[in-house]
């Protein structure tokens, strides 16, 4: 027991990134590690509610799901996709060099990513106010001219919104995130031996990768098999 | 050995350790943080038995003489949602879970106290959104907030109402996930999973079901006020939606969360069994797995709150098959605390009284669970006060019950201070009488067809109302006694000493209060939990 609580204090003293609370950087380190997976979890049963609504309404409705999609723009969303995947693969780059102890690297990817990040979430902003203009946004002023199931295109346009926004409002939250760990990984807080806030940032920006890459196709691609793209 | 210990000069400890108010809203001391809910908690208990007292005063007589309808409909959500949201999901995990997670596995703190931090001032944020609806003229929807009724023809604030109870769900999460990682990692050397107090395994699976089921109200919570805000809908008919889709969304939630509600309640009930029995407890594996088993199926049931809302025959019949399997695990666990006490050295403190008359009310409110679990029969009392008189015995005669042991049990250790045994068993006594009062006569109103949230009613079931308002009275008045005498020890309670009540388990071999660092040293754990073998039992009067 004394041995413990020498060696404790003894971490303590030379690491400066050792919280009190714990024995060791290990512990520290898997105790972070098993949070942020945790906290995942949360996160996939939070996006889930909408998943659930969205495999029901489609299950029902499935005329005036195609319809609807079909509405959205194809091109847009598969370069946003593609903008997105490359942010991941900066993120990915970013916890390499940190672990490497290459700081400008670490810095440079870290921009990278939040430059893609910007990008996508100019573009969605850009389909926001496309649907806005062509009155796609549901409520009062949704117009569906032509449409066969009018009120359940609409319903199709709230789940658009509610799983795009939700998940839009996740990269907002990232692109705060990055900005922090920026100036962090800029005043050279980071070190090849602790770097756990990337490491676990990358986990959280993967995984809001993750949720697009299942958003693109329930969204944007259901019918568009043996159809012209554009 | 309760006078012997007290030391002449007072040793620093987490309550004297820094002062100011300062030291204590900064705070990353997981006991420091639950003083600040135990404070906070208790605002909105007494502001929920407020309300509570409004709705038994207007249900006294018959005619709807002192609140209208529609003031009644905002009082009886008031109460739902203080009590559910405000008081008792964060009640036990929250006060007494924070308190001794760490102390019970030997660790310095929880293993992300700025988190621990954040989930109070997130709790906070949530209360004071709640705070400004009740100021400003509440909402009418009932707890449940069922649409179409709330997000379109409610005309109260149903946005921030759902944004606070939406808010304050973040703060349980953020609890829970600490709970979890600090219960994987952060156990001292020696202390293996089947060494960890019973009370540890009930909050294990209470964050579990915290995290798994708290997000799921969270995006429903977030679909309704973007339907009712922003008129982007998805339940109701008129936007192309399903309102029974709101339903099991809701309940694929809230029915877990009635475990939230007991499940730290039923670890207490373990440990102030094993204390006061000075035993054991009886099958310590069955009811460590029973915790788990609970947090399993009770998120396969939420069916059976859909029992009339069109839900299919076939679905109903699995739900209500799920509904009588998941009251396995929680009968394991009644009848190990009894074979417990069986030929134990039974000691009836005031938390043991408590315990007993958890496992009483626990009972109740169990069976007639089983009851609205059997289809037939529930639709005879869907939303009636069968239902009312059910769960009010499973929160109250159970979450409640089980909080007040808890609050007696470990009030020595969070203080120091003993407080005076005899009328802590006086209120005892007086909420189980005001309990049953309040509570039984509303099974037999419910039986009789008195529907739930109305104002009136027939002139027959004025007997019985009355009965459960004058009931509730006493009950009022045993929560307010222990409010007496808790503040009353705090400055002429007698000194209580490392180990007042001769318990096993690691909390109780620090100091009382504990210092900062809950150990002068890291304990290791050499032996089984609950080794009765070398304790002294005090003598408690």
């Amino acid at each position: 027991m004394s041995s413990h609580s020498s060696v404790a204090a003894h971490d303590a003293a030379h690491d400066p990134n050792l919280k009190h609370h714990f024995e060791n950087a290990d512990q520290q380190k898997e105790s972070a590690s098993i949070g942020m997976w945790v906290f995942l979890l949360t996160e996939l049963m939070f996006f889930g509610g909408l998943f659930l609504a969205y495999f029901v309404y489609r299950q029902w409705y499935p005329e005036a799901f195609i319809a609807a999609s079909n509405k959205t723009d194809v091109l847009v969303g598969a370069i946003n996709t593609t903008v997105l995947i490359c942010s991941s693969l900066t993120m990915a780059l970013a916890v390499h060099y940190a672990s490497k102890g290459r700081r400008e690297l670490l810095v440079l990817f870290l921009i990278a990513t939040l430059l893609l990040g910007g990008i996508f979430l100019g573009v969605k902003g850009y389909e926001y106010h496309d649907k806005w203009v062509h009155h796609e946004i549901p409520g009062e002023h949704f117009e569906c001219h032509g449409c066969a199931d009018e009120v359940h295109t609409q319903l199709f346009f709230s789940l658009y919104f509610g799983m795009t926004g939700l998940h839009a409002s996740h990269m907002i939250i990232g692109f705060g995130v990055l900005l922090v760990l920026i100036w962090q990984a800029w005043k050279g807080q980071f070190s090849a031996k602790w770097y756990t806030p990337i490491e676990m940032f990358g986990l959280y920006w993967h995984f809001v990768d993750i949720v697009w890459i299942f958003l693109f196709p329930l969204l944007y691609l259901i019918d568009r098999v043996g159809r012209p793209l554009l | 050995m309760i006078a012997a210990s007290a030391p002449v000069k007072e040793q620093k400890n987490y309550l004297n350790a820094e002062n100011g108010l300062k030291s204590w809203l900064l705070t990353q001391d997981h006991k420091r943080i639950a003083i600040l809910y135990l404070l906070s908690v208790t605002v909105f208990f007494i502001v929920g038995g407020l309300f509570a007292a409004l709705i038994r005063l207007e249900l006294t007589t018959p005619a709807g003489d002192m609140l209208d309808s529609n003031t009644y409909n905002k009082v009886f959500t008031a109460h739902g949602v203080v009590m559910i949201f405000f008081f008792l999901i964060p009640s036990i995990p929250a006060i007494l879970g924070n308190f001794l997670l760490p102390l019970m596995i030997g660790a310095k703190d929880l293993a992300f106290p700025r988190i621990n931090l954040l989930s109070w001032y997130v709790y906070m944020l949530g209360g004071t959104l709640g705070v400004i609806v009740l100021a400003t003229g509440g909402v009418d929807t009932g707890w449940t907030f069922y649409t179409p009724l709330s997000t379109t023809y409610s005309n109260g604030y149903v946005v921030l109402t759902a944004m606070a109870a939406f808010v304050a769900g973040f703060s349980s999460i953020l609890t829970g996930l600490n709970f979890i990682v600090t219960v994987h990692r952060m156990r001292a050397p020696g202390l293996t999973w089947f060494r960890l107090p019973l009370f540890v395994w009930a909050h294990y699976a209470t964050s579990v079901i915290m995290i798994l089921g708290t997000p799921v109200i969270a995006v429903t919570l977030f679909m309704l006020m973007l339907e009712r805000g922003l008129h982007i809908g998805f339940f109701d008919p008129a936007y192309g939606g399903d309102p029974v889709l709101f339903q099991h969304l809701f309940w694929f939630y809230s029915h877990p969360a009635v475990y939230i509600m007991i499940l730290p309640s039923m670890g207490v009930i373990s440990e102030v069994m094993s204390t006061f029995c000075t035993k054991k407890p009886f099958g310590y594996t069955f009811i460590a797995f029973s915790s788990v088993a609970i947090a399993v199926f009770g998120f396969l049931v939420w069916g059976h709150h859909l029992f009339v809302s069109s839900q299919s025959a076939y679905a109903g019949m699995v739900f209500s098959i799920l509904t009588y399997i998941v009251a396995i695990p929680s009968a394991i666990k009644v009848f190990n605390w009894a074979a417990t006490m069986y030929k134990g050295q039974v000691r009836l403190t005031a938390p043991m009284l408590y315990a007993i008359g958890f496992i009483g009310l626990f009972t109740v409110g169990g069976l007639t669970g089983l009851f609205l679990a059997a289809m037939g029969l529930d639709v005879h009392v869907t939303d009636t006060y069968f239902v009312v008189a059910h769960f009010h015995y499973v929160m109250v005669g159970g979450a409640i019950m089980g909080y007040m042991a808890g609050i007696h049990y470990w009030w020595p250790k969070i203080t120091g201070r003993m407080y005076n045994q005899l009328w802590a068993k006086v209120s005892c006594c007086l909420v189980f009488i005001g309990f049953n009062l309040t509570f039984f006569p509303q099974f037999v109103l419910g039986y009789m067809g008195m529907p739930r949230r109305y104002h009136v009613y027939p002139a027959e079931f004025q007997v019985l109302n009355v009965l459960s308002s004058g009931g509730a009275a006493i009950l009022g008045l045993g929560y307010l006694i222990p409010a007496v005498y808790f503040l009353w020890s705090l400055k002429y309670g007698a000194p209580a000493g490392d180990n007042p009540w001769g318990a096993t388990t690691l909390e109780w071999q620090t100091s009382s209060p504990p210092p900062t660092t809950n150990f002068e040293v890291t304990p290791v754990v050499t032996t089984e939990v609950y080794d009765y073998t070398n304790a002294e039992v005090p003598h408690i009067v």
